[in-house]
This record gives C-alpha cells, structure tokens and sequence, in this order.
C-alpha cells in the first residue's frame, strides 16, 4: 500500500462537548501513570486506578492515550475530551445523558455530546500494565479489565518501547487485539507509516495532532462501542449460553481467552 | 483597565504571530480552551516551557562531553522540536529542524551555533508567554467571579 508523501488531511466539523469531567484531576499535573486513588478488587487482584477512572466507569469512551511528552499528553487528551464522538446511540444511554443534561446544566453548542474519559500514560509499558498485559505474559492474571478501552492512541517515537512495539504486542494479545490503534508521529516517513499500518494499526496521524484530526478516529471508537453493546446484548438476551459463557470464562488461563475487549462497567 | 489590557494582549500574541514566532497550531490550542478548561492554554505553554528549559539542559550537557553521542543530541533536538510543534512555536520548531540535520553531519560546529540560536529563541519565546499569561491574569482579576 503506497501512501502520498504529504501530511495525511481530513475534512471534519469539529465538535465541542460538554463533559462532565470538566475539572478532572489531571493526569500531566501528577507524575504520570496510575497514581492509585482507588482501588477495585477483582478475582482477588487489586487493580489501583486514577482517580478520573471514577468518570470513565460513567463514561461512554474510554481512551488510552501513550506519549512520553508532557505538553503532548496535555494536548491529546483535551483533544479527546473536546471531540464529540456522537454516533448512534441505545435509547438508554440517550435518556441518561438527557437526565445528566437536566442535572448538570445544557452543552455549550446544545447537542448531546459525548463523555469521553482519557487515560494519559508516558510510556508503552505503562500501557500494556494498564492493560493488564506484562511483558512475560500473552494474557492478563485477570480475564476482565474494570474498565472498556476503546482506543489506544500511541506516539511513535518513545524511548524504551516504541509506539510500533506496543502495537505489536497488542495485536500480538488475543484479548487486547481488537481494540484500535493510532499512531502518531511527528515525522512523515511512508515506510514508518506502511509498517504501522501493516501490523495492524487503524489510523496514523501526523504530529501535531490538530482538532480536526479527531474525527479519523470516532469511526474506530464507534465500532469499538457497537461490538461491545452488541456482545452485550448477547450476554443478556441468552442465559444460558451467557451461564456456560461465564463458566467458560472462567476456566484455567490457558483456554483461549474471549477475543474482545472488556465488558464494560456501564454502557 | 481591562479594555487596555485586552488590547496590549492582543497586540502582543498578534506579533508573535506576524513575526513567524507562533504558527496556526497555537490558534488550535486557543480553540480548545473554554469554560470546560480555562486555563487549558496556559497550563500547555507552562508545561512546553518547563520541558524546553529541561531540554536545553541536557542538550548542553550533552556537546560538553569530549565525546559526543549526536544520536543521543538529536533525540533531544527531536523532542524539543515535537513540543514546540505541539503548541505553535513555530520559530523553536524550525530551528531544532536544522539542529536535528547537524547531528545527522556529526557537526559539533553546527550543533553549539544551533544550540545558542535555539536557546535564544526559546528563551525569547518564554519571556512572551510569561508576558501574555500575566497579562490573562490581570484581565481576569478585573471580573468578578461567578
């Protein structure tokens, strides 16, 4: 696949969101990374979360963005919150907002806008220990994650792991492969761009990322999203498949582990 | 007071526009600045200006050595060079592009010019900021808050 040499441009609206997380406990003013404010246990592991997990759990988006410049941190992630990923919604998730919007004041621009929860690390191996994936390890101790991951955003160009090395190791876990991958990276080098996009990431943007960038990625979160409500209603709609499911789950870590993501904790 | 003072802002970030200072990528970060994240501009430049400082640091540091490791240079031109891109400071940005090519020439010569060339501007580019966030604190004093 041959790509042009230029800087790869998007036509989008960009959107403004009115997020309930508006004053979060940013994640670039604190040592980056999983400053343990909470702590879920789950099938006896305790996970420490961020506190602004406490809005991903009400969240609909979840990203997880990698970057091991500060400022860049900074930028994406008021980037993602800003963008409104608006797709088709579930009645249910429709009416919450309308309530949470009857409670928490009108969006700036009117619309129902999408909350979207932004987890900021600085480097690949946080990543993958957020993801609950060590380096020694093609599955998690844990078969379940607390929180759905929509999208991991990644820069190229880090030291130690590279944005390409996660992205392998990503594709490489059979319960982290399905969820997309950007890259970005602030040199345009085609056969950078080819290799990434060959090992199976979903967009590569070119630095620096700009409002109108975010709209390449809502098709990725939307899709994201619908596989997870669709697994969903399958788990809901038959018991007893659902039952024999959980107990399939539930089994010695090597079966195969369920390919998608993460159930989420609220849809 | 705040009339003048909006004004002096004004013409303070539009010259560092008009003299290639800052570029488009700035009017980006001004965009996403609002009553979601009001301090979300200068809490970006704050964050740029503590890592360039940091940066040139090391990058000093670095063509002290008898022996220079210009890869290790030019990974911090490199990361310089993204940060500046990343708020609009068009000038730092396009100076580290020529710093990164004179690692690439194992140029001792061309990296120290380049390193007093990027340090000035950077330095220059700093005092600016500090000037344009004051002057945002100082209009903002003159509102009361809701």
């Amino acid at each position: 696949m041959m790509l042009p040499d230029g800087p790869i441009l998007v036509e989008s609206i960009p959107g403004k969101i009115w997020s309930k997380s508006a004053r979060d406990p940013a994640f670039h003013e604190s040592p980056p990374v999983l400053s343990s404010h909470r702590s879920t246990i789950r099938g006896g592991r305790s996970i420490s979360l961020p506190s602004s997990m406490a809005v991903a759990t009400e969240a609909q988006f979840h990203v997880l963005a990698v970057d091991d410049s500060l400022p860049d941190r900074k930028l994406i992630e008021r980037l993602l919150k800003t963008s409104s990923f608006q797709g088709t919604t579930r009645f249910s998730l429709l009416l919450a907002a309308l309530l949470s919007q009857l409670l928490w004041g009108l969006a700036s621009d009117g619309r129902f806008g999408s909350v979207c929860a932004v987890t900021a690390v600085d480097s690949g191996s946080k990543a993958l220990e957020f993801l609950g994936l060590h380096d020694h390890e093609e599955s998690p101790i844990s078969d379940q994650l607390d929180v759905a991951v929509n999208l991991i955003i990644t820069d190229y160009c880090m030291p130690g792991m590279t944005g390409y090395d996660l992205l392998k190791k990503i594709k490489e876990s059979s319960y982290l492969r399905d969820i997309p991958v950007v890259i970005m990276s602030s040199d345009n080098i085609p056969s950078r761009i080819n290799r990434c996009l060959e090992e199976g990431a979903d967009e590569f943007l070119l630095k620096p990322v700009r409002l109108s960038d975010m709209s390449k990625l809502k098709p990725h979160i939307l899709k994201s999203r619908c596989k997870e409500h669709y697994e969903q209603e399958q788990h809901l709609q038959s018991n007893s498949s659902c039952i024999s499911r959980d107990s399939h789950k539930r089994k010695a870590a090597d079966d195969e582990i369920l390919p998608s993501t993460i159930r989420p904790r609220h849809c | 007071m705040a009339a003048a003072l909006t004004s002096q802002l004004h013409a303070l970030v539009n010259n560092m526009f008009a003299t290639g200072l800052l570029d488009d990528q700035f009017q980006q970060l001004q965009m996403l600045q609002d009553f979601s994240a009001p301090d979300f501009v200068s809490e970006v430049v704050t964050l740029f200006c503590d890592d360039g400082e940091r940066i040139i640091g090391e990058l000093a540091r670095e063509l002290d050595k008898p022996n220079v490791d210009f890869d290790r240079v030019d990974s911090f031109a490199h990361q310089l060079k993204g940060s500046s891109a990343s708020v609009g400071a068009q000038k730092v940005k396009n100076t580290c592009i020529q710093f990164r090519e004179f690692c690439q020439q194992r140029s001792r010569d061309g990296c120290l010019k380049t390193l007093d060339l990027v340090r000035t501007e950077f330095y220059d580019l700093r005092n600016k900021f500090q000037a344009m966030l004051q002057l945002e604190q100082q209009i903002q004093a003159c509102y009361p808050k809701h």
